[in-house]
């Protein structure tokens, strides 16, 4: 293969080979709203609305490049979930954003 | 139908393709050759299962390329490999 024929990379995550910089070694516990996307995920899977992880992983890579980078690993895959809930018509587009915007008023109320 | 097409120590090139839908090849191997290191069974492969094809398995190997092949720049030793598994439909023989 020449350099002229140089593949383009399928996503944001197609980086290997690009300087990276240093790894955040530092454990963390799983938040709960993290163990409920998961368990939103593998719900979503059993009803058949996701048909495999590879669908999830799918969305993921569909990220643009800002989000993918800036999203944490439960935050990549609750985008993903969403989406395609929204792609499957399972919620609209409209009750998702009025139920963020909803959960966003009652954080800033709280406050 | 259950036969791998590849046996190891055979020279294989790796597809320069990307469809686009999550797949398991980093463009950093796409168009470049190795060797089967081993056939690693059949195995539920993500293209398919995109599709809704869930119970379909394709024939799966572990596929290595030397280092200084893949990076220009690579300094360690000259017999490092780089070891991937990589699916039959990505594959074809190479002299």
């Amino acid at each position: 293969m020449s350099e002229s024929e140089k593949i383009q990379p399928w996503g944001p995550h197609d980086v290997g080979g690009q300087a990276g910089g240093p790894v955040n070694m530092t454990e963390h516990d799983t938040a709960y709203w993290e163990w409920q996307i998961d368990a939103m995920l593998r719900l979503a899977m059993q009803k058949g609305v996701l048909s495999d992880f590879a669908e999830l992983r799918d969305g993921i890579e569909r990220l643009n490049a800002e989000d993918y980078e800036n999203l944490s690993y439960y935050e990549r895959w609750a985008r993903s979930l969403a989406a395609a809930l929204v792609a499957k018509g399972v919620v609209t587009e409209q009750a998702l954003s009025g139920k963020v915007a909803a959960i966003r008023a009652r954080q800033a109320a709280s406050e | 139908m259950n036969t791998a097409r590849f046996t190891p120590g055979q020279k294989v090139r790796i597809a320069a393709r990307t469809p686009p839908l999550h797949h398991r090849v980093p463009s950093y191997v796409k168009g470049r050759t190795g060797f089967i290191e081993r056939v690693c069974g059949r195995h539920a492969e993500p293209e398919r299962a995109i599709a809704g094809d869930l119970d379909a398995r394709r024939q799966l190997y572990r596929v290595r390329i030397p280092q200084h092949e893949l990076w220009a720049s690579y300094d360690g030793a000259s017999g490092d490999q780089l070891e991937l598994e990589v699916f039959e439909h990505w594959l074809e023989a190479a002299q």
